[in-house]
């Protein structure tokens, strides 16, 4: 049994890190349920990458059924995007990076 | 023929001679010529019965041949006229001639009905006539009964009352429909067999006992405890990706202008907020996770005794501990079993031992050593696990026991292995009293190949080779330095090497058969810790208290380290403890801050052995064991 104090420590770690942008925990209905975002924007990335890992998921099981999907990283220009999926539930984590120009 | 003479006044004037004179022959103006020869001839002309237009040549299908085949029977009979009759003998039984007078005495509806069954007979109007004559007669015979027409076959056809169709419709309730839209992937398919499996599986198991799932309310962040950790590792790799990036790849280039020497590259450090004023006092790495490692804190400071924590940390989340375990007392030792790595043996400043189970949650230790239990009266200064199946081991303590514990269901079993006395020699002065003043073991080392050796470093500066076998004997002692002994390791490779440092500045090799070390190394401050590396036989690094840490491959430079690099701020923190990785190029370093330091190795303190020209380069422990004889054996050959 993992203690939800535990969980909280956890992401509030990780919300201490100055790069974090923000983190948002999605339930089974597609609900964020904690979000440092706020709610309008917390619900928008909720619900667009939700969809997007539901195909990711797909896409991984669908090649392979018994292998699945554990966390989808999206690296942009400005920021990088994780959603990392578990029982149905949803953890999304926006990261500001500074990136050097190649 | 006067009528024909009319027309014949039209005719053509040749003509109207010819009928003048009618017995002359007339020959018609297109006659055929014919030669005398010719009309002689004699024409033979037969009369048949055949009908001339009959055809000669029907063909008919004949199925059992499947083609046209001539018919030879062709059917030569003409018929010029036909009329039918409507006369008959009146003695033929078939029909009764009936007079008109008995037609009359009839009902009319019987004669209606009489007169429709002539009509009936296709024979036309003249029959009718015949038909009432024959019904009149039927009326004066009443004793003849009537027979029925046989061949005069008459049809009758009668028309039924349809029944009026009648539409009727009703209309019922729709029943209730659902759009249902889903997507079926392969996996889908997958999971319900999967389901369906496990069903059938439980249904033979048949399981009461299992509970169901209970639903767990719908906002539950513990759902995504497991995620959440690995996303923190994944936002730390990214914070500290060069130092990410640096563990795995970066190899020092310089090194190659560097003849000898070598440097050691920071990596990450690890602090625990709450362990800022301890003193790092013991380092473990995980041999089943080689990113693993504990930490023990506690106090060197006698004088100052507070709390103590045991902390796990991995490579891969270098801002927070995995585990925490706060003591009661400082830790002086901690030791991580090599094949069940949940297990950690510690060794507490008051003498106690315990044995943590990481799997288990919560902060207490699974077991629990007490006083009435084999405790020992002095700071435990190591604990080591062993190698065998079961699960023991063994703890050096300043009150001059060496235990060995073993792991029963409950409890730790203790039994004394050694005590250190002082001295062995039984005083000549009191009869039978042995001297009882124990020597106060500080560190101790099991040997890696021979299993009940081990050497024991004592605070009186002596190291003292002892074996399972032999309680209360040493098999050696070795003079070894002027202060306390602060840490023993065996060569991983050679069997007879092992190494000592101590407070009294000094680093020293032994050969396990001299009683004078084979290499003395003077660092000009108190040596807090020395190990060996796990990939050279000739490697070993050292930590002081000015904050280097010390680097030596005696294979490159007997004499001199290849590295001395100052690793923290001299002046205010001390560097207490060093420990190598067992796979990776790295090594642990404490300091009495609680911050531990990762730092990797540059290649030129990685030196494999050079394989001569044109033989073959060798590798592994053989060679690791030789390259430390070569080098011992000239040490020998100086020695008289």
């Amino acid at each position: 049994m993992v203690w939800s104090a535990e969980v909280e420590e956890t992401l509030q770690r990780i919300e201490a890190n100055g790069s974090v942008m923000g983190v948002i925990v999605v339930n089974a209905d597609g609900l964020p349920i904690r979000s440092s975002f706020e709610s309008s924007k917390a619900s928008k990335y909720a619900d667009i990458l939700r969809r997007l890992t539901a195909m990711a998921r797909s896409t991984v099981r669908d090649v392979d059924p018994q292998d699945d999907l554990i966390v989808m990283r999206m690296s942009t220009k400005n920021q990088e995007v994780m959603v990392a999926q578990e029982n149905s539930y949803h953890l999304i984590l926006v990261q500001r990076l500074e990136r050097s120009r190649v | 023929m006067s009528k024909d003479q009319h027309p014949a006044k039209s005719f053509k004037s040749n003509r109207k001679k010819e009928d003048e004179d009618p017995g002359k022959l007339i020959k018609p103006p297109d006659q055929l010529e014919l030669t005398e020869a010719e009309l002689k001839e004699e024409l033979i002309r037969t009369l048949t019965a055949k009908n001339p237009h009959a055809p000669q040549n029907l063909a008919h299908y004949k199925f059992h041949e499947a083609a046209y085949k001539l018919t030879t029977a062709v059917n030569h009979l003409a018929v010029h006229f036909v009329l039918e009759g409507c006369l008959e003998h009146q003695d033929i039984d078939e029909t009764r001639v009936t007079t008109p007078e008995e037609l009359t005495e009839d009902a009319t509806g019987e004669e209606g009905e009489d007169s429709a069954d002539e009509e009936g007979s296709g024979d036309g109007d003249a029959d009718g006539d015949g038909g009432e004559e024959e019904e009149a007669v039927e009326d004066d015979i009443p004793a003849e009964p009537k027979v029925t027409n046989q061949f005069n076959f008459i049809e009758r056809a009668s028309q039924t009352l349809n029944n009026p169709l009648q539409g009727r419709s009703i209309q019922t309730i729709p029943p209730p429909r659902r759009n249902y839209i889903a997507n079926a992937c392969q996996w889908d398919i997958y999971d319900v067999y999967m389901e369906e499996l496990q069903k059938r599986e439980n249904n033979k198991d048949n399981d009461i006992n299992k509970k169901i799932l209970i639903e767990t309310p719908s906002d539950d962040i513990t759902q995504v405890a497991k995620s959440a950790m690995l996303l923190e590792r994944m936002v730390n790799q990214n914070t500290f990706n060069e130092v990410a990036q640096d563990f795995k790849y970066f190899e020092d280039a310089a090194d190659e202008f560097r003849e000898q020497e070598g440097t050691v590259l920071p990596l990450w450090k690890f602090q625990y907020n709450k362990a800022r004023m301890m003193c790092v006092t013991a380092f473990c790495w995980n041999f089943v996770y080689p990113d693993f490692f504990g930490v023990g804190l506690g106090s060197y400071d006698f004088s100052k005794q507070g709390r103590g924590m045991l902390l796990f940390y991995t490579l891969k989340n270098s801002t927070y501990p995995e585990y925490i375990f706060p003591t009661g007392s400082g830790v002086m030792t901690l030791d991580i079993h090599k094949q069940h790595s949940y297990l950690v043996a510690v060794g507490f400043h008051d003498g106690c031992v315990c044995v943590y189970n990481l799997k288990n949650k919560g902060q207490d230790p699974q077991y629990k050593s007490t006083i009435n239990n084999g405790m020992h009266t002095d700071p435990v200064w190591q604990v080591r696990w062993q190698n065998d199946k079961s699960l023991n081991f063994y703890s050096v303590s300043s009150d001059g026991r060496v235990v060995s514990w073993t792991l029963s269901k409950n409890e730790l079993v203790f039994t004394d292995a050694i005590r250190l006395a002082l001295d062995y020699t039984v005083s000549d002065g009191l009869e039978g009293i042995q001297d009882l003043t124990n020597a106060s073991g500080t560190s101790f080392d099991f040997h890696p190949q021979i299993d009940d050796l081990f050497v024991v470093g004592t605070q009186e500066g002596k190291i003292h080779k002892c074996s399972k076998n032999y309680s209360s004997q040493y098999l050696k002692t070795y003079q070894a330095h002027n202060m306390a002994v602060d840490r023993v390791k065996w060569n991983p490779y050679h069997p007879k090497v092992f190494i000592s440092c101590s407070s009294d500045w000094t680093v020293k090799l032994w050969d396990m058969d001299y009683s004078v070390p084979m290499f003395a190394f003077e660092l000009n401050t108190p040596v807090g810790d020395v190990d060996w590396a796990p990939y050279s036989s000739t490697v070993f690094a050292g930590v002081t208290t000015d904050g280097l840490v010390h680097v030596f491959d005696l294979a490159i430079n007997k004499y001199q380290a290849i590295c001395q690099q100052p690793v923290v701020n001299k002046k205010k923190t001390r560097l207490t403890h060093i420990e190598f990785n067992p796979v990776n190029p790295v090594i642990i370093v404490g300091d009495d801050r609680g911050i531990v330091i990762s730092l990797k190795l540059s290649p030129n303190l990685r030196k494999k052995p050079k394989g001569k020209k044109g033989r073959d380069l060798v590798e592994g422990p053989e060679a690791e064991v030789a390259k430390m004889e070569k080098l011992l054996s000239l040490l020998r050959e100086l020695e008289p």
